[in-house]
């Protein structure tokens, strides 16, 4: 264990005033940031700074800050929620930086998530995506069958949880060179691929949502992977190449 | 005000099955003449407004994250309970009840609960058949395992993200609805008053986040699915944007609000590590099955413990003071979440905390035992009979891992300490909120056409919620109970027609919204709003916490209308009206932290006992536990608003009435 | 809808790329076995023969029509792919670590696979092109000994032990005979038909020498446009330089078409991005030998 010490840092972050203006870099300087703060507590701080200065304040999504809701969506130093692997930005520490360092922090990237204001992003890309297919169209209704009526082999039920294990942040997009969804899609797809349940609408579940993916403006995969090691949960390859089954199959 | 639960007559098991049979009905053709407003995504409010637009009602849903799918339901970790005795030991739909009340030290309702209990199978067959994939065993049936204050094994789970999977189970549903144009999805709208036409709800003002337009939605009812207010204390497990200002403005416009005082505050939680502390992370109650709490016997090792001088695997056995096993031996580390919490409080008032932090506030968290327990076991299952101890260690390590992996990792990334090496560091926070707004058998508030659902009403918990729970309820009143009694509520409505938001009341409401906004706007204070919230989260945590007494409630109660004038004096508001403004949105949502705080004084103050999460210190045993008085206190203790000086708020009583269960003292010993 | 989503939707276009990629794997395997003959000592009789099968067997001829389809199929492809991940993100990062998550080959695909196609127009130009369509494209000769101390160049017929004195053999580009001279019997007719001037008849058919063509092409001492001497040298060097940049795009593509064609598993992965880079290596590097060979032996 390192002591929690005080460092001093230069931020570099995208500030823009809404969708419709230009944007740029701006510089600030910060001081006193605990190494034992979070990523989103160091911009707590510059916003405290930023405002008793009256001067208006970073914008940033973010709510849990426990790594599972998926709002905070910082692209910081060049990769998609920081230098540490297998977190999410709210679960970044300031131990990661040292004194002096310079830090840029930027929004998601994509042209199918439009900056609405600084850091901010409209993904509701991804909300379209599920609405088109990722469900399986059960009413409420407290007659369905039994839930231990049809048994499902654990690895497959395994498999379905690491797959719906996604938070739906959009680090995917943002790290991969092409602004490709398929990591998020693949995920969702592979999810009720691998359970009977899902079987039932599995031809027009992947049709539907691999068209909605495409109509938002995503790029395409070229399986660099980067999507997979900037996953705050681990997310695997084997679901797009899952989906990239599941399309086939679909579509012959 | 006369306070009607509406609870159905009959014996417990059949009420809900009676009440059903007799509720009016919508035919289907009249559905689409009907509009209904759900406020909030979580479980509750996705389960209710996908349910509402299979049946084919015209809903409209908000949610201020950006997304449905992000609401706080999804950082639940354990699981949720279901009176499914797939296990054989002796599960039933009563028991279930039964510990659910026990649970909630007997300050729930008996028929409420009950029907939670009923339809609780039906959740994992609904969530099951939505493709939710929970843990299975090897013959691909469900799993289960077992939480706090049960005998049995009725906890089903996704491994420690059981409330993301139930969530994005109900964000699918709700996204086939959008998808097919039943449900109108807002995102990133934040409702900021109920609208009433002629004492009956009709409608919302939201405020469009992004583009800061106030919005008018009418509606024939509005569901209140907000979640609960536990960030009134700065610091929680709660999300950063969690809050009352639904349940707090339905308040104002005359709702009741119930039981405020009763707070859930969670044993294991990661200690706070300083001022800029935004939030408390949950490390999972099922850890308390491998470790081991304990802090230093003698005050002074505390203190060499704080300053760095010594650590905690330096102190000797014999000087360890185990304080869960030595007052509950029987249940040892796995008391019930209220009384370990004040246990640990307990040890660190009397100077053996042994965080360095501010308030010295911590306990340790022992895996040592642990990993000598289970790595010898490991070594003897491999044929090893005489291991060695770095042989036992490093199995029992291994073991761990596999069973806590991804606890300890985030353990090690907040704090940059080894678990597997050094006890972990936890303190109780606060996590869940059983008080809320008052509803009736049907989830209907005083305000007709008004209901709330989950976390955000009162009704299930009582004063302390077992675990589990809080998914099991959310769920039950959004796919099983609100689409019965809202729809019997909507019978009334089928001649109404569409409801114009031309109305008066609609533009009295706008106006008054447009007005406080401006207000703070125009303030042009010397103060961010998160020095108003942090300062209330201290006075909330310090005198309405874990422990409450008198003196301290009353100074609590002045402090926080001190609080609120200087707030509306000296906050600063930074932007502007018309814009993504996140300062603006905190500053909305404190004026409301901040009148609820002091109305949990008060319900704490008139509440002369001690019950589940509320604990007066005036009203202990001997040993210390709670103690309850139940023949001046067995009531829900719902407040009227009356006018901006909380002090005026007026206490109404609903006697709780036990005809199924016999009532008793809670023993953990 | 189905079959119109083969094509137009994303993951359709990664089909035909993976399926186009991997077809021109097995293509460069023939192609290396056929030019592997270089290597071997007195070859030149052998690759004529391999290379006038390659250009006339009717069975080689549908698949060398569908590679050159999948050739065009896969940079079409690959360039529509591309513009639509370039507008994907029509703002770029001020900050980028890409190396971070990603290896070089894989984020660079599409420079690699432009500058091998640059290659194979160069070098279709150099040989393929020659092949097919060169009118002074040299014919397989042999030097003969007829009998001690007379040895003469003959042009190498196609049947077994024919073989036509070249000085008795007219070319196309020839100059009609001077006077005095008799005239030739025999006449190159077509590329490579021998006819019999007189009778107009066809007697026997020659090899294109492209054995001779490869060799003098990675040997030739000219200046390159006139300027830069020893023109063989920087063939060689750019030959050389392509088959690492092929390497390079192999590396990333050869597993890469596995995963789009939805071949990801635990159990076969690790093999498939094995035998991937193995191939990535190996058959580049033993293209690459072929040049380096004959620039700098003999």
């Amino acid at each position: 264990m390192s002591a929690a010490k005080n460092i001093n840092i230069t931020l570099k972050i995208w500030r823009q005033k809404n969708a419709k203006t230009k944007g740029g870099i701006e510089t600030y300087k910060l001081d006193n940031v605990s190494t034992a703060s979070s990523f989103l507590e160091m911009l707590d701080q510059l916003n405290e700074q930023l405002v008793n200065d009256r001067k208006e304040p970073v914008a940033f999504d973010h709510d849990c800050r426990e790594g599972i809701c998926g709002s905070c969506s910082l692209y910081i130093n060049g990769r998609a929620h920081g230098p540490d692997i297998g977190i999410t930005t709210c679960q970044l520490h300031m131990r990661m930086f040292n004194d002096g360092d310079t830090i840029f922090v930027e929004p998601w990237r994509s042209k199918a998530f439009p900056v609405i204001k600084d850091l901010v992003v409209d993904r509701t890309a991804f909300d379209r995506i599920q609405q088109a297919g990722g469900f399986v169209s059960v009413n409420t209704s407290g007659n369905t069958i039994d839930a231990n009526s049809l048994p499902v082999p654990k690895d497959d039920a395994d498999k379905a949880f690491m797959a719906a294990a996604c938070i739906g942040c959009g680090a995917c997009v943002a790290s991969c060179k092409n602004g490709s969804a398929m990591l998020f899609v693949g995920a969702k797809v592979s999810q009720y691929a691998l359970l009977p349940q899902g079987k039932v609408e599995a031809t027009e579940r992947v049709l539907n949502m691999v068209r909605q993916m495409d109509e938002e403006g995503f790029g395409n995969c070229t399986n660099t992977g980067a999507c997979e090691i900037e996953c705050p949960k681990g997310i695997s390859l084997e679901n797009i190449a899952r989906m990239n089954r599941e399309y086939l199959k679909a579509s012959l | 005000m006369k306070l009607d639960s509406k609870i159905p007559e009959g014996p417990v098991a059949h009420k809900w099955t009676n009440h059903k049979n007799h509720l009016k009905l919508v035919a289907p053709n009249n559905r689409p003449k009907i509009d209904i407003i759900v406020v909030g995504t979580g479980l509750a409010g996705a389960s209710a407004a996908a349910s509402f637009g299979e049946m084919g009602y015209n809903v409209s849903a908000f949610c201020f994250q950006d997304s449905p799918r992000r609401a706080h339901s999804i950082a639940a970790q354990g699981g949720i309970n279901a009176a499914k005795n797939y296990q054989n030991d002796g599960d039933s739909v009563y028991r279930l009840f039964y510990d659910t009340i026990k649970g909630g030290d007997y300050r729930a309702r008996e028929a409420n609960v009950h029907r939670l209990a009923e339809v609780s199978g039906s959740i994992i067959d609904q969530c099951v058949a939505q493709g939710v994939p929970f843990a299975r065993e090897y013959g691909g049936m469900l799993d289960n395992r077992s939480f706090g204050g049960t005998q049995v094994q009725r906890t089903f789970y996704a491994a420690g993200q059981t409330g993301q999977q139930l969530l994005l189970g109900a964000y699918s549903a709700l996204s086939r609805q959008i998808g097919l144009g039943r449900v109108k999805m807002y995102n990133r709208h934040e409702m900021l008053d109920l609208v009433k036409v002629d004492g009956k709800a009709r409608g919302i003002i939201a405020r469009n986040l992004i583009t800061g337009e106030l919005e008018r939605h009418s509606a024939h009812a509005v569901i209140i699915a907000s979640g609960g207010y536990g960030n009134v204390y700065f610091l929680s497990t709660n999300a950063m944007g969690s809050n009352v200002t639904a349940g707090w403005k339905i308040h104002k416009q005359g709702a009741l609000f119930a039981n405020p005082c009763y707070v859930q505050i969670h044993p294991t939680c990661i200690p706070v590590h300083g001022t800029n502390q935004s939030k408390l992370t949950l490390m999972s109650e099922s850890l308390r099955n491998s470790g081991r709490i304990w802090v230093p016997k003698k005050k002074e090792d505390a203190e060499a413990i704080r300053s760095g001088s010594l650590l905690p695997t330096q102190i000797a056995e014999e000087d360890r003071d185990y304080y869960l096993e030595r007052k509950y031996p029987s249940y040892g580390n796995l008391a019930p979440r209220d009384i370990s919490s004040r246990a640990a409080k307990e040890v660190c008032d009397e100077g053996r905390g042994i965080e360095s932090n501010d308030t010295n506030e911590g306990v340790y968290l022992d895996f040592s035992f642990e990993i000598l327990n289970k790595g010898k076991q490991a070594a003897f299952a491999k044929g090893n009979h005489n291991p060695s101890v770095d042989e036992i260690k490093a199995l029992g390590k291994q073991w761990l891992k596999e069973k806590y992996g991804n606890l300890f990792t985030m353990y090690q990334k907040i704090t940059d300490e080894n678990p597997y090496e050094t006890p972990m560091k936890i303190y109780p926070a606060v996590h869940y909120t059983m008080g809320g707004v008052w509803v009736d058998y049907n989830l209907m508030s005083t305000i007709p056409g008004c209901f709330v659902a989950g976390e955000a009403n009162f009704s299930d918990h009582g004063a302390n919620r077992l675990g589990a729970s809080a998914l099991m309820q959310g769920l039950a009143d959004g796919y099983f109970v609100l689409p019965y009694t809202v729809s019997n509520y909507l019978a009334d409505e089928i001649r109404t027609g569409r409801i114009s938001t031309d109305l008066p009341e609609f533009a009295e409401a706008e106006s008054n919204v447009k007005s406080q906004i401006d207000k703070f706007l125009n303030n042009n204070g010397s103060k961010t709003v998160d020095h108003f919230h942090k300062r209330l989260g201290l006075i909330m945590w310090n005198k309405v916490g874990m422990g409450r007494n008198e003196q301290g409630l009353k100074q609590a109660i002045s402090e926080i209308a001190q609080l609120k004038e200087e707030f509306y004096s000296d906050v600063f508001v930074p932007g502007s009206a018309d814009e993504l403004n996140p300062e603006l949105e905190k500053a909305l949502r404190v004026a409301d932290f901040i009148e609820l705080g002091q109305l949990m004084a008060m319900d704490a103050l008139q509440r002369n006992e001690s019950c589940g999460g509320h604990f007066r210190e005036e009203y202990q045993d001997a040993e210390g536990e709670t103690l309850r008085d139940d023949v001046n206190f067995k009531f829900v203790g719902a407040w009227e608003y009356k006018g901006s000086d909380i002090s005026k708020a007026e206490l109404h009583k609903e006697e709780l009435k036990y005809e199924e269960i016999k009532i008793a003292a809670r023993n953990y010993k | 809808m189905a079959k119109s989503a083969l094509l137009k939707s994303s993951i359709g276009k990664k089909y035909w790329m993976a399926l186009t990629g991997l077809f021109l794997c097995l293509f460069l395997v023939g192609h290396l076995a056929g030019n592997l003959q270089l290597l071997m000592p007195n070859s030149q009789l052998q690759f004529n023969q391999y290379a006038l099968f390659m250009t006339s067997n009717p069975a080689v001829k549908i698949l060398s029509y569908l590679t050159y389809i999948s050739i065009l199929f896969h940079a079409i492809d690959g360039i529509l792919l591309t513009i639509q991940n370039k507008k994907a993100r029509p703002v770029a990062y001020a900050k980028s670590n890409p190396s971070a998550n990603s290896s070089f080959a894989s984020r660079n695909m599409a420079v690699l696979g432009t500058l091998v196609l640059v290659f194979l127009a160069t070098h279709m130009t150099n040989f393929w092109a020659k092949m097919h369509f060169d009118k002074s494209m040299p014919l397989m000769t042999q030097t003969i000994e007829a009998a001690p101390g007379m040895k003469s160049e003959y042009y190498v017929g196609r049947s077994v032990g024919q073989y036509y004195q070249v000085d008795q053999v007219k070319l196309p580009g020839d100059k009609e005979a001077e006077a005095g001279t008799p005239p030739k019997q025999l006449e190159v007719k077509n590329g490579t038909d021998v006819y019999n001037v007189q009778a107009n008849v066809k007697v026997g058919e020659l090899y294109k020498d492209l054995h001779k063509i490869t060799f003098d092409f990675f040997k030739s001492k000219n200046k390159l446009f006139g300027v830069i001497p020893n023109e063989g040298l920087l063939f060689t060097i750019f030959y050389v330089l392509s088959m690492l940049v092929l390497a390079y795009h192999l590396w990333h593509g050869f597993q890469s078409a596995f995963q789009t064609l939805g071949l990801n598993s635990p159990k076969w992965t690790p093999t498939i991005k094995f035998l991937g880079k193995a191939f990535a290596v190996l058959v580049p590097l033993l293209f690459a030998i072929i040049p380096l060979y004959i620039h700098f032996t003999k």
